[in-house]
């Protein structure tokens, strides 16, 4: 059994903790060696996995909470964000998520729906359960020595 | 974890300057300030960035809605300054081109 240190953290589903929980994510990157890019990515994963456990825990009622997990491994920090609001339909939301191309018309233009994208942009590997509640699953790998910053980290994940 | 706001109210040129975080809890702060502005006829609102140093999807969305308006009113939406991690999430999302994004005054005074 792979030996690895486990935060977590409960949260109020609510917008004002969003930042509160980016905070911690940002001193556990920090502690495990992540490099400034790298945990600038968690950050914003993090973020976009709470607002819309935030969301959907709203949705169902108010007063839910957003449990947050964090697995410090040796290569890597795995974390899970889960509420217990109503699933969703994930294979419409996988459909509807992308990046812009060039041609489309701003009437088209979407104003939500980026956050999963982004999360599977930014981080290595990505997994959602949606049994009950959702749970999104998502994990980077330290690159130690790694000396080539411009590695496109986004193309290996997509 | 706020966002400070400061509008500059020129007439036809309006400018924003922002400082701090844009997330899902300062998102609906900015599009309050942000929408009245550019939902008037051929006004051109400037959006300096320059001291935002974190900024998610719901950020993106509040630009998208300004920019819709925009198209209905005739007025211009211009985004100034970006911190390289901000520029990064309009790269990634594909919305670089289609929003307008001022690369050139960057840390410019």
């Amino acid at each position: 059994m792979e030996s690895f240190d486990f935060i977590e953290m409960k949260v109020p589903a609510k917008p004002e903790y969003v930042g509160v929980v980016r905070l911690s994510t940002s001193g556990i990157a920090n502690r495990m060696g992540f490099s400034y890019e790298e945990i600038e990515d968690l950050k914003v994963a993090i973020s976009e996995a709470m607002s819309n456990a935030t969301t959907h825990a709203y949705e169902d009622k108010e007063g839910g909470e957003v449990t947050v997990g964090f697995g410090l491994y040796e290569d890597r920090l795995e974390v899970m964000v889960a509420d217990r609001g109503e699933s969703f339909d994930l294979k419409r939301i996988k459909s509807e998520i992308g990046p812009y191309k060039n041609n489309q018309s701003v009437e088209d233009l979407r104003e939500g729906g980026f956050g999963l994208f982004l999360i599977e942009a930014l981080m290595d590997k990505v997994e959602i359960k949606n049994d009950y509640g959702v749970i999104v699953l998502m994990t980077k790998y330290l690159r130690e020595n790694e000396v080539d910053i411009n590695d496109d980290q986004i193309s290996t994940t997509l | 974890m706020d966002l400070n706001i400061e509008v500059n109210d020129q007439g036809l040129s309006q400018s924003i300057k922002l400082a701090g975080e844009i997330d899902a809890y300062t998102a609906p702060k900015l599009k309050e300030a942000l929408l009245p502005l550019v939902k008037k006829e051929n006004v051109t609102v400037v959006v300096d960035l320059e001291h935002v140093n974190y900024m998610d999807s719901t950020g993106l969305g509040v630009f998208i809605s300004a920019l819709k308006a925009t198209k209905e009113y005739d007025s211009e939406l211009r985004l100034v300054s970006l911190q390289d991690r901000v520029r990064r999430l309009f790269e990634i999302t594909g919305l670089e081109n289609i929003i307008n994004i001022d690369s050139t005054v960057r840390g410019g005074k």
